[in-house]
Formats: structure tokens, C-alpha cells, sequence
């Protein structure tokens, strides 16, 4: 690059440091995971995979898994689908009426989830939607449109209007215009969306521990049980797994940034 | 014209009807709650100037968000300057260094820190094995547990918005202050430092905003015995069924939480921070 500029030994020491800071901590669960102690410690003589096995073998992790993946499937498509339409919709109508629904659509980014958890805790108990996967996909859905609605007004912010002009004027009615011209366009955005959309319900704890009792037990729920009540190797053979699957979406997306970039 | 738009204003819908009635709807229910339970009126607020453990809980919150805000920049800092001098394949291992920890489980995280910090944990072990201390240190359960967590989860949203803005100051600039004699730390603390402003008061008010009504990680490894807002309120809400008093708490916490986003709203720009990694 012209006019390079490269920083000292102490701004890049102090860099690196930090990054170990960052990294370090989440990755000394995966030795743990594999020790042959009873509790939770380093290996000492050999390496086991006793708590994998563990982990496998048990009925409730293996439900709470598969019901978190359904819930999490539900809500990205909830949030993928509302979150995508009001994007483009917000792009092409650009009013200021419309820029203060998109600012409202990020509300859930910044209000934190106790006071969200508190209010349906109650709200749904009318809907008759406490304990129920719907209502948690509902929950997670709608917190995970802000994610969809920044990637997809990202990618948006790239697309030439003129396209959709000159469709238009060849005939394309809204639903043609929307399928041929601009949803292929923006895809990566919609992908990216998914992905983050996807994660934040995957994750969520504080609503599911309002608005979940017997019925709904998702992995985070079941994870923070396993925290304040028997700290065993098995929630950290958990951990590591869960590290995988974010690592691998994460380089999903990554994937699909480049494609877009490039 | 109209009937044209008319179609565009339907796909605004879904999303909007959703937010609206399954976010906003009961979002507006805890505000009001606040005000006619027990009985109507101010009842519950008045107890922020008379109630101790109100009274403490806002403190601590307000203390913790604050170091945690603190440290959290300062670190943020190093690494998105590291990240800003790189080249550009270094560039993609720092960025990664940021965005896994950021969207890594914060069940995952705190418990890393719960095996490090423990009595038994890691961290204590190592200690007693080298013989440094021999009584384990209290890391954890304590101020200083939450506070090493909730860094190390802000510390990702920190970097964001600093590295963004860092991004916009041109190289050239260090480059020629360079050549014309400047001490390297008079280069940063003249030239980079006050461009980089911006971007840390941005780094400030989202991370600020964040400790405030953060749960989770002050839940476990706070312990149970220092309680920051979001855990008082589901002991109020939860244990001891008091709907008025917790969900002013809430109002007073979203309150802040707006107030201090609409004075600084032309800084911080949300769309941008989760906004694509450039």
C-alpha cells in the first residue's frame, strides 16, 4: 500500500496480547473437554473422549439439540422473510416515515433482552403461547429481523435502481420484478442474514427462560442449568462443539461475503 | 403512481406487523405495568429515592458498565489499531480474532471463565502449583469475575466501530508527520489519536449501553450475590413476584438506555457496526 505507515513494537505487542485475551479463554475448553479427571481440570495422564460420549449417549442434550435447531430453522425463516421484504420495500420507498419504521426495526438490538423477556413473559400468557416452540420462534423471529434488515439494506445499498427501472418498463409486474431482478442480487445479503438471524437464536437464553417451562428446553437453556447446578465435563465437550458450529458458520459467511466482494 | 407504491408499502408489512404486535405491544406492557401495579400512580418510583436495594443495584450497575466501559476501549484500541496497520492478509486472522469471539455463545464464554476462575479453576491450580499463593484467590463470584467477563464480551463491539472509523484516517498523514521529524508517539497522540475520536466515543456509548442491561455473564459469575439491573429484575419478577417494582426497573433502564443513544445518535451509527466487517 502507498504511504505505508507500520506501527511500533509496543502498539503491536499490546495487540497481540489483547487478541490472546479474546481467543485464549474460549479455546481451553476444548483440553478440558477431553480430560480424564472427574471434574472440571487440564488432563493429567491421557487424553479421554469419555465426555463426548457422555454427551452423545444422553437422551436430554441430544433432544434439547435438535429442538433448538427446529426452533432456530423457524424463527430465521420468519425473520429472513418479513426482515427481507421490509428491507427492499424501505430501500425503494426511502421517505422519512419509512426511515423511522427501519429505525424501529432495530429496537431489539438495543433494548435488552430482560425487559423483552419480562414483557412477553406476561404478554403471551394471553396468547396462550407460554411454553410453546411457536411462541419461541415467534420471539426469536422477530428479534432476528434487525440482523436481516442490515445485511439485506447492505447489500441493497450496491444495486443500480436503473435495473429496476428498466424492468419495469419492459412490464415486470412487482412479484417478476422482485424474483428475477432484485432477490438474485442480493442473495449473499439475504444468505449473510440468515446466518447471523440463525445464530442469535441458536444462542438465546433470557427469553427462553421466561417464556419456556417444561415443554420447551433449548441448548441454551440447558447449558445454564448444567452452569449453576453440576459443573461437569460434559458442558464442556458442549462448548466445544458449540465453538465448532459457530466457527463454521461463521466461516459461511465469510464465504459468501467474498463471492459478493469478488 | 400511487397504486404502484401501494405494492411497496405491503411488503413493508410483515415485519412491521410482526415488531409491532409481538415486540413493541409488549414492550409498551411493561411500561405501563410500571405505573398501575400495585395501584396506580408514581408509587414505584418514589421508591428510587427510599429503597436501599434499588438504590444499590443502580450504583453497581452503574459502577460495573463503567469499568467495564473503560477497559473495554482501551483494549478495543490496541487491537483495532493492530488491525488498521496490518497488511492486508494479517488483516483477515485480526478480524477473525474479533468476529468469532463476538459470535461465540455467551453461555460458552462464561463458562471458560467460570473453569479459569473458580477456586479449584484453572487459574488458581497453576498458582498453587507454582507455589505463588497458597490459599486459592477469589476470582470469581465477586465484581471482579463479572467485570473479567463482561470485558472480554465487549471487547469485540468496542473494536468495531473504532476500527471503522480508523479505517476513514489516511496512512499518508502518519507517513508525512513522520517524515517531517515526529516522534512516533507524537504521531499518535497528535495526528492518529484525535482522528480515531470518533470512533471511541461511538466504541463508548455502545458498549455503555450494552453493560447496562447485560444478564447473563453478571448471572454467573456474579454468583447470585452482586446483582446488576437485569438480574434484579428477574429476581423481582420471577422469585418474589413484585410485577410494578421490576418492571420500573425496566422503564428506568430503557429510559437510560434511549436517552444516552439519543444524545449521541449522529455518532452512533447501528447500521454500520453490525453492517458487513468494512
Amino acid at each position: 500500500m502507498e504511504g505505508a505507515y507500520k506501527p511500533g513494537w509496543f502498539a503491536r505487542s499490546t495487540g497481540l496480547i489483547v487478541a490472546l485475551y479474546l481467543v485464549l479463554p474460549i479455546l481451553i475448553v476444548l483440553p478440558v473437554s477431553m480430560t480424564d479427571q472427574r471434574f472440571l481440570s487440564l488432563p493429567h495422564e491421557s487424553l479421554s473422549l469419555q465426555y463426548y460420549r457422555n454427551l452423545f449417549a444422553s437422551p436430554e442434550w441430544f433432544a434439547s439439540i435438535a429442538q433448538s435447531f427446529w426452533i432456530a430453522l423457524g424463527a430465521t425463516v420468519l425473520a429472513v422473510v418479513s426482515g427481507t421484504l421490509f428491507a427492499i420495500a424501505a430501500w425503494r420507498l426511502d421517505r422519512r416515515l419509512v426511515n423511522l419504521m427501519r429505525a424501529l426495526m432495530l429496537l431489539p438490538l438495543i433494548v435488552p433482552s430482560i425487559v423483552y423477556a419480562i414483557g412477553l413473559y406476561r404478554y403471551f400468557r394471553w396468547w396462550d403461547l407460554l411454553d410453546r416452540i411457536a411462541g419461541v420462534i415467534i420471539a426469536h423471529g422477530v428479534t432476528g429481523i434487525p440482523y436481516v434488515v442490515i445485511t439485506v439494506s447492505t447489500a441493497l445499498a450496491a444495486f443500480d435502481p436503473r435495473l429496476e427501472q428498466a424492468a419495469r418498463g419492459m412490464g415486470a409486474n412487482l412479484s417478476q420484478l422482485l424474483r428475477w431482478v432484485i432477490l438474485p442480487r442480493i442473495m449473499p445479503g439475504i444468505l449473510s442474514g440468515a446466518i447471523f438471524a440463525f445464530i442469535h437464536s441458536w444462542d438465546e437464553l433470557v427469553i427462553v427462560l421466561f417464556i419456556a417451562s417444561r415443554d420447551v428446553f433449548t441448548l441454551p437453556r440447558r447449558i445454564w442449568d448444567g452452569i449453576n447446578e453440576n459443573v461437569d465435563p460434559t458442558m464442556a465437550a458442549v462448548a466445544v462443539l458449540l465453538v465448532f458450529f459457530t466457527v463454521l458458520l461463521l466461516l459461511a459467511d465469510l464465504a459468501v461475503r467474498k463471492k459478493r466482494d469478488g | 403512481m400511487q397504486a404502484r407504491n401501494a405494492g411497496w408499502w405491503a411488503l413493508l408489512m410483515p415485519a412491521f406487523l410482526l415488531l409491532t404486535v409481538f415486540y413493541i405491544a409488549p414492550i409498551l406492557q411493561v411500561l405501563s405495568i410500571s405505573f398501575t401495579e400495585p395501584e396506580l400512580g408514581f408509587g414505584n418510583y418514589e421508591r428510587i429515592l427510599t429503597n436501599r436495594s434499588v438504590q444499590r443495584t443502580l450504583s453497581t450497575t452503574g459502577r460495573i458498565a463503567g469499568i467495564t466501559t473503560v477497559l473495554a476501549l482501551v483494549l478495543g484500541y490496541a487491537i483495532a489499531y493492530s488491525v488498521t496497520m496490518a497488511s492486508e492478509r494479517a488483516r483477515r486472522w485480526w478480524i477473525l480474532c474479533v468476529l468469532v469471539p463476538l459470535w461465540i455463545s455467551v453461555l460458552v464464554r462464561a463458562f471458560a471463565w467460570v473453569t479459569l476462575l473458580r477456586r479449584q479453576g484453572l487459574i488458581n491450580e497453576a498458582l498453587i502449583g507454582m507455589g505463588t499463593i497458597q490459599e486459592p484467590l477469589e476470582l470469581v463470584w465477586n465484581e471482579f469475575g463479572i467485570i473479567v467477563g463482561m470485558v472480554h464480551y465487549m471487547v469485540p463491539y468496542a473494536v468495531l466501530p473504532m476500527l471503522s472509523a480508523m479505517r476513514d484516517i489516511d496512512p499518508r498523514l502518519m507517513t508525512a508527520a513522520r517524515g517531517m521529524g515526529a516522534s512516533r508517539w507524537t504521531v499518535f497522540s497528535r495526528v492518529f489519536f484525535p482522528l480515531s475520536l470518533p470512533g471511541v466515543l461511538a466504541a463508548a456509548v455502545l458498549t455503555f449501553i450494552l453493560s447496562l442491561g447485560f444478564y447473563v455473564t453478571p448471572a454467573i459469575l456474579g454468583g447470585g450475590k452482586t446483582l446488576m439491573v437485569a438480574e434484579w429484575i428477574s429476581v423481582q419478577i420471577l422469585d418474589l413476584i413484585r410485577w410494578g417494582f421490576g418492571t420500573m426497573m425496566a422503564t428506568v433502564l430503557i429510559v437510560t438506555i434511549l436517552v444516552t443513544l439519543g444524545v449521541f445518535s449522529r455518532i452512533v451509527n447501528m447500521r454500520r457496526l453490525f453492517g458487513g466487517g468494512h
